[in-house]
């Protein structure tokens, strides 16, 4: 009698090939489908925001770190649009992808494997988020915000902070018993880090504790860092600091987030 | 019919759900170009043996190989050569009939026009083109059956898994789908189903394993099973302790079981036994009948209900 294990899935590095895409293309295709309910409505948030935060608020604060208050908020609604794009994809629609609509069971019953599955879902929600923020991007380069040709580089870092965002969204997928349970991540990680992550006011008016906690744990501090920098053109060394904590934390929820999913999806 | 090459092979294959022991240490074999059907009552480990052998669900002990690979390191290159129709119904609720197929056969990298040509073959075989452009919540139940057939068969897999696929369909969409098996089968297609529906067992099977309790309690053709557990004939009469002794009397070697308020004789004798007899013993509300696969089923795993 060969024993072959007790758990039928042992934590590993998920071994991927170019079949990935297949799954990417497959949301792709759905998006390009629903392209003018999904998208056209992203298009009004940020300008909600910049009138009545940028313009209607702003009109009462001087300046913030020596800028107009518009500037600082700006391109915390492209950093914000990373993270909502990436997480909202990998949490609820990747539920109702996998649990409602057993749409990665299909697929597992093709020559893809779960790792792939999974792993096309994330880079999904990494082109979501590339897609919404570069939205938000061009909106705020209309209103003027934009000073610095570095934002260029802006897409690329939210396809890595999206990836990032999507992993750890789909962690929770991985452990969520129903869709219900997606009220936890978004009320008590989402909604404080679009308020404290220095989007709205800089991290040096909360007091010292907070401030740390906000650098060390907050995903998003890191995120809004870069694109106010590269947005404004105020390239400092800490934003490599920032880099770094974004490549580390991707990489390491990257592999967890496919394990946890494995672990659920194979029985 | 079919040669005698093992394609599918199993050795002392289990599947334990935590304690629950789905499929236990079963042996068995599939050959080239044959149609096998496994049967057995709701939770006798059925679904579970063939997600294994599409590599679905991981073995928990034992061996199992698809064409000489073993499922648990060449999961890829099987998948590749087998087509699978789920019970569950997991279409891609986003996209029309169409797209579905062409989706489908992008992840076994169909070339985009070749996909649109055996797509539209299925659909014109299964009777699907007018819904072609139509979303799946727009079909019934029957649409989505013979769809969720089309979409297994757009890999031309050597090895296709049928898990219940027919169940809930109406007549006419049933005899659709028998007949694509055997144009399956004539075509050298190794067919793999399980069934609740005998004659559908029997009308398309060259083999049959019975499954109970996650064991394989019987195997053989159809025909045979019958003659070995049932015989040729078999009476049903209405449950009366007076007429059992008499039927007892006249038919020593026969079988007799009685299930609720009837009483089952089975024999192996030739044809026109029961009807000599009835000649000379009018019953009311009796019938006669050949013995048939439903008899076999009931007698080995009994007539209670199962999970």
């Amino acid at each position: 009698m060969t024993k072959i294990s007790d758990s039928p899935v042992k934590f590993a590095v998920p071994r991927l090939t170019y079949k990935v895409w297949r799954v990417w293309r497959r949301n792709f295709d759905v998006f390009m489908k629903t392209i003018r309910v999904n998208f056209l409505p992203s298009l009004l948030e940020p300008i909600l925001y910049l009138v009545a935060l940028g313009v209607g608020l702003g009109g009462f604060i001087q300046s913030v770190e020596g800028m107009p208050y518009i500037d600082f908020i700006a391109p915390s609604l492209v950093a914000i649009s990373i993270m909502y794009g990436s997480f909202f994809e990998c949490t609820y629609a990747s539920f109702v992808r996998m649990y409602f609509q057993k749409t990665f069971d299909a697929i597992i019953a093709t020559p893809v494997s779960v790792e792939e599955v999974i792993a096309g879902e994330l880079l999904w929600g990494a082109t979501r988020a590339t897609i919404n923020s570069t939205t938000v991007l061009l909106v705020i380069a209309a209103f003027g915000v934009v000073s610095s040709p570095l934002f260029l580089l802006v897409p690329l870092i939210a396809f890595l902070g999206g990836l990032m965002f999507a992993s750890i969204a789909m962690c929770f997928t991985a452990i969520a018993p129903n869709i219900d349970f997606f009220n936890y991540p978004a009320f008590l990680l989402v909604t404080p880090m679009f308020l404290l992550s220095g989007t709205f006011f800089p991290l040096s008016q909360l007091p010292p504790l907070v401030q740390t906690a906000a650098q060390v744990l907050l995903p998003l501090t890191h995120v809004v860092n870069i694109t106010r920098g590269l947005v404004l053109g105020r390239t400092e060394a800490f934003l490599l600091l920032s880099l770094v904590w974004i490549v580390v934390v991707t990489i390491v929820f990257f592999v967890l987030s496919i394990n946890l999913m494995k672990k659920r999806l194979i029985k | 019919m079919f040669s005698s090459e093992s394609l599918i092979s199993a050795h002392d294959l289990t599947k334990k759900f935590g304690s629950f022991t789905a499929v236990d240490h079963i042996d068995f074999e599939v050959y080239k170009g044959e149609c096998v059907g496994f049967l057995g009552p709701n939770g006798a480990g059925k679904t579970t043996t063939v997600r294994m052998i599409y590599c679905f669900l991981p073995l928990t002990e034992g061996e199992l190989s698809v064409a000489g690979m073993s499922v648990a390191t060449q999961a890829r290159e099987i998948k590749n050569m087998v087509g699978v129709a789920p019970q569950e119904d997991n279409l891609d609720f986003d996209f029309s009939v169409i797209k579905n197929l062409q989706v489908y056969a992008r992840y076994f990298d169909i070339s985009k026009a070749e996909a649109e040509k055996r797509a539209k073959e299925q659909l014109t075989f299964f009777q699907l083109e007018e819904k072609k452009n139509v979303l799946i919540s727009e079909l019934s139940t029957g649409m989505k059956r013979r769809l969720i057939l089309a979409r297994a068969l757009i890999n031309e897999p050597q090895i296709l898994l049928l898990d219940e696929p027919t169940t809930g369909l109406d007549p006419q969409a049933r005899h659709l789908v028998w007949e694509e098996v055997r144009s399956l089968r004539k075509r050298g297609v190794t067919i793999i189903l399980t069934t609740h529906y005998m004659d559908e067992a029997a009308a398309l099977c060259d083999r049959i394993l019975l499954m109970d309790n996650g064991k394989v309690i019987e195997q053989g053709r159809p025909s045979e099973l019958i003659k070995k557990h049932i015989g040729a004939d078999v009476l049903e009469v209405d449950n009366d302790e007076k007429l059992l002794q008499t039927l007892k009397a006249e038919f020593p070697d026969a079988q007799f079981e009685t299930f609720g308020d009837r009483i089952h004789v089975f024999t192996t004798q030739p044809h026109g036994v029961f009807e000599r007899f009835l000649e000379k013993n009018p019953f009311t509300n009796v019938t006669i009948r050949n013995a048939n696969l439903e008899d076999v089923f009931l007698k080995l795993t009994g007539r209670g209900l199962k999970a």
